[in-house]
């Protein structure tokens, strides 16, 4: 029990540090198989929509007596998959998917045994598409435009690849939340797109609080500072990741507690059209925009050329060889309980821990002539040995 | 309203300015008289309308001007408003029309209106009765100048209030009917009697000839249609006459669609000038007594072509105002539907410009009249007329038991969430739970407030997404009480971190806002239907957790700041400075501590 003791005391204390950034490749795997059964799912099998998008047929009949859900009951045992069931003045009308003409005489003999209705008295006609093609057609321009502006909102706010990085989370959201429903045949009903609508809000606010740290932890990056903008993001990353996790247990508890407890109590409909959908999108949207976004704009980031001179910089001061054997002495004094109690941080790339460690030491012995070196401001994480055992004596 | 911009804001006088503006809201909602929200379609039913196409021979339509009617119908419904109505086709010959809400009368004939509209040039006026006939209604007899109408005419569309006073603009049919003088047009010569000011007070009726008698036709080369003029009476009650919608004809004989003055003119109308096709665009203007405007307008705007069509409508008009100002061919009549709305002269030169203004005499121009003309003409007219078959009272879609689950499971949720950020936060969790309340309080007052106001009616996506609009509420301060754990790890104390985290926090919070509001925003301005009710439900929630997480979160934080219990960081204030940093040195030593900072999960009572 130590173990996960130690582990809940981390997260509460904001402690988690996993290297996200320093793997894209596996989480760029995992999103590509993802999206490609997702897109798979719609090309192959198809979205299921729901009579107010298709149309279908309307049953009418008079039954005084008989309840909403007994109607329900009646016309769902007759074989349809949807009713939608309405009292107009003193008849029913129930609308339900395109039944072929024997699933038809079906129903209305359901109807009629169950709620004792004569069946040559219940009428049956088409119904068109109460959500056609005009409210489609409106959601989809809609969508366009919001995904313009808001490039250009976030660029504004933030930066271009800010805004790119985000926008790929989003529709990385939409179309695996898409493919779920494919897949699963649910039917996407009104109330389905009205879900889509939300993890639109939902995912890009997710990424733009991530990149609002990440912005503030890379901002004072410059040539000499001692760490590159991934581990810097990182950093930011792992400094979101217990408010991410945070967010995302809080709006998804209420959405779990509608779609299980709702949809086992009180049947389908309604409830889980919508539910399903936000519940997927909403955890799609946590994983996107934390190792998706993030890992992309790092890489965009690493593109320009002053990170490009910062990691070399960096590169020239680790290979000088008082920097490689103090860092030696150092690894052994702390991986033990570093790693102690949470999953293994792994190494980065340039094979130097994990973490703002190497930020710790502030010698500038071994830098080459060709580079001036000016004394900056400490940077980094403020959680560094020395400091705080100092900080910790004078408090007490 | 805004933020506390001083180093030291007073967090006691904000929450109390918050808790008062709560206070007038939940007065407002309680003096509206309804406390509850208004339900949409598929919780709380509404009105049900079939309309059947009409046929000229009792053939089925064709599916492509169905299909027109019903894209045309749903624009005019989601034209009124932010609620969830539904069209859509049924069998061959039907539209079925569920608009929310119960004896949404005014809305049903709104949908089943064709709005044809032609412009077309007046060649005769005069009263409505069939000359040498008594009129079957008694017409009421002509008053002295500026004396209101005895009676408004009841109109089906609108409910008019007379109003107080004549208007000095009289109506341009007025001026007409004032001096029917009988000169001949074309004849090129200038009228040789003086003709009253366009702007003059009505003349009395008394000189509007009875019937048709003395009436000039020159020009009209259709005689059956001088017969049909001289006999028509406009005093009925369908004021339809056979044929006058028909673009085609090129003369009709029309009325007036109201009384006015007690009463109702009669038209000979000449060649369509210019088709509610070439409408582009059409709104709804308050008075402006500048103008000289005592009546709502409707203001239209034309497409190029239309704007070409009207110039040269105006133009002829014109020409033959300035021949003889009392000549009825100086008036353009809009006809609606076979009836005259209004018939302007056109007295000020030619309209080039592309648009036209229809108004009428305020007792029937009303705010109400003039939205709706504006939105059955902003969409064009239906391509086929429609009979009301049947007006039913709707039920819900949904059983009782859904909403109930709906509310159940939500209610769930959010006590879970409750639960955790009490865990999490400790005695913090208290403030979460506090802002939980106050969001979700502001959330219903506001709802009931804007279904009285605007119109917006719950559904049940509306309602779960609220639900979850206020989980996601719960973002904001979690930012704000992550930053401020930050800073107690880096070593500061207390209170200056209260307000060092918060201009941190507070970035973050407006910036991510801002995404999901505009987000709320395209989808209000360029989604339809529910979607737009469920894009204004976003952009609700958001306000509101901005207002919330500024105006009481942050408050609160800051006065429990001052207290013991929180200052010193008590264990269970959720600020426990010694905690949050029980391992900040990554050695040994902090190893050790942080066996000390065990959390047990265990239920607290705080």
């Amino acid at each position: 029990m130590l173990g996960t003791r130690a582990i809940v005391s981390r997260i509460y204390r904001g402690e988690i540090s996993a290297d996200i950034v320093g793997r894209p490749k596996l989480w760029y795997s995992i999103s590509g198989v993802l999206l490609v059964l997702s897109i798979a799912g719609l090309l192959f099998q198809g979205l299921n929509f729901g009579v107010e998008f298709k149309g279908g047929s309307v049953f009418t009949f008079s039954a005084p007596s008989a309840s909403i859900e007994q109607v329900r009951g009646a016309v769902t045992s007759g074989g349809a998959h949807q009713a939608i069931v309405q009292k107009a003045g003193g008849d029913w009308r129930v609308t339900t998917e395109s039944l072929s003409s024997a699933k038809v005489t079906e129903v209305k003999q359901s109807v009629a045994g169950e709620l004792k209705v004569p069946a040559e008295k219940v009428s049956t006609q088409v119904v068109g598409a109460s959500w056609g093609g005009e409210v489609s057609a409106k959601a989809w321009q809609a969508l366009l435009v919001f995904m313009v502006l808001i490039i250009a909102y976030l660029s504004v706010a933030f930066e271009w690849r800010m805004a790119l990085a985000a926008v790929v989370a989003l529709i990385h959201d939409l179309v695996i939340t898409a493919g779920v429903y494919a897949w699963s045949g649910f039917e996407v009903t009104p109330a389905t797109l009205l879900g889509f609508l939300t993890i639109l809000g939902y995912s890009l606010y997710d990424a733009v609080v991530v990149f609002d740290m990440i912005k503030e932890v890379t901002k004072p990056l410059g040539p000499t500072s001692k760490i590159t903008y991934s581990e810097a993001a990182n950093q930011a990353l792992s400094s979101t990741l217990v408010r991410s996790l945070n967010t995302s247990l809080v709006a998804i508890l209420p959405v779990a507690a509608i779609l299980f407890i709702g949809t086992t109590l009180f049947g389908a409909g309604t409830l889980k059209d919508l539910s399903l959908a936000l519940f997927v999108g909403m955890i799609v949207g946590t994983y996107s925009s934390i190792c998706v976004a993030t890992p992309l704009l790092v890489q965009l980031k690493e593109r320009e050329p002053r990170y490009r001179e910062l990691r070399a910089n960096i590169a020239r001061r680790e290979s000088s060889a008082k920097r490689q054997a103090k860092i030696a002495k150092t690894q052994v004094a702390v991986a033990p309980e570093r790693d102690g109690g949470t999953d293994d941080p792994a190494e980065p790339e340039d094979g130097r821990p994990g973490g703002g460690e190497a930020s710790g030491d502030r010698t500038e012995e071994g830098i080459p002539a060709s580079v001036t070196v000016r004394k900056v401001v400490q940077q980094g994480p403020r959680q560094q040995p020395k400091r705080g055992t100092r900080q910790q004596r004078r408090g007490k | 309203m805004a933020p506390p911009r001083s180093n030291v804001p007073n967090p006691g006088r904000t929450l109390l300015a918050l808790f008062v503006v709560m206070a007038a809201l939940t007065g407002v909602m309680f003096m509206q008289g309804h406390p509850t929200p208004k339900l949409g379609l598929d919780l709380a039913g509404g009105t049900t309308v079939t309309l059947t196409a009409k046929t000229a021979n009792g053939r089925t339509p064709p599916s492509t001007q169905m299909d027109q009617a019903v894209k045309i119908m749903t624009q005019r419904v989601n034209g009124l408003g932010v609620s969830d109505a539904e069209v859509a086709k049924q069998g061959s010959s039907n539209i079925v029309v569920n608009v929310p809400g119960a004896g949404q009368d005014r809305v049903v004939q709104l949908i089943g209106t064709t709005a044809k509209l032609q412009f077309r040039q007046v060649y005769a006026v005069a009263d409505g009765k069939p000359s040498g006939a008594a009129s079957p209604s008694p017409s009421p007899t002509p008053t002295a100048k500026n004396e209101k109408p005895g009676g408004a005419s009841p109109s089906p569309s609108s409910s008019p209030s007379p109003t107080g006073s004549e208007t000095p603009r009289s109506r341009a049919l007025s001026e007409a009917l004032a001096a029917p003088t009988p000169t001949p047009t074309g004849s090129g010569s200038a009228p040789a009697s003086p003709s009253p000011a366009p702007t003059g007070l009505p003349p009395g009726l008394g000189t509007m000839p009875p019937g048709a008698a003395g009436q000039d036709y020159s020009g009209i080369d259709d005689k059956a249609v001088i017969k049909q003029f001289e006999q028509l009476n406009c005093y009925v009650p369908d004021k339809r006459v056979q044929g006058s919608n028909d673009p085609n004809r090129k003369w009709v004989v029309a009325c007036d669609q109201k009384e006015e003055r007690g009463q109702v003119a009669k038209y000979i109308l000449g060649p369509t000038r210019v088709l509610g096709e070439q409408v582009s665009d059409a709104s709804a203007m308050p008075p402006d007594p500048q103008q000289g405007q005592s009546s709502w307008w409707v203001s239209l705007k034309f497409k190029s072509q239309g704007g070409r069509e009207f110039g040269a409508a105006t133009t002829d008009a014109y020409r033959a105002y300035q021949q003889d100002s009392g000549s009825p061919r100086s008036q353009i009549a809009i006809v609606l539907d076979g009836q005259v709305v209004s018939a302007p002269s056109i007295s000020r030169g030619a309209i080039t410009g592309g648009t036209a203004q229809i108004d009428g005499p305020p007792e029937s121009f009303t705010q109400t009249y003039a939205t709706d003309l504006a939105n059955v003409l902003k969409y064009g007219a239906l391509p086929l007329e429609f009979t009301q078959s049947s007006i039913d009272e709707v039920s819900s879609t949904l059983g009782s038991d859904q909403l109930r689950g709906g509310m159940i499971a939500g209610a769930i949720g959010l006590v879970l969430v409750l639960l955790y950020c009490l865990l999490y936060y400790r005695g913090l969790g208290l403030v979460a739970v506090s802002s939980l309340v106050v969001a979700a309080g502001i959330t219903y007052v506001s709802v009931v407030i804007l279904g009285e106001n605007m119109g917006f009616r719950l559904s049940l996506p509306h309602i779960i997404g609220l639900i979850v609009s206020i989980g996601i509420t719960a973002d904001s301060f979690i930012v704000y009480f992550e930053r401020l754990r930050d800073e107690l790890r880096a070593g500061r104390t207390l209170r200056p971190s209260v307000e060092t985290a918060w201009k941190r926090a507070r970035r973050t919070i407006l910036v991510a806002d801002a995404v999901t509001f505009l987000a709320a925003l395209v989808l209000y301005f360029l989604a339809v239907g529910g979607v737009r009710g469920f894009a204004f439900a976003m952009g609700l929630t958001t306000l509101i957790d901005v207002i919330v997480v500024f105006f009481f979160t942050k408050p609160l934080v800051g006065l429990l700041s001052r207290t013991r219990f929180f200052g010193r960081g008590h264990p269970l204030s959720g600020l426990d400075a010694t905690r949050l940093r029980g391992t900040a040195n990554r050695t040994a030593k902090g190893a050790a501590s942080s066996a000390s900072a065990t959390i047990r999960p265990k239920s607290q009572e705080v």
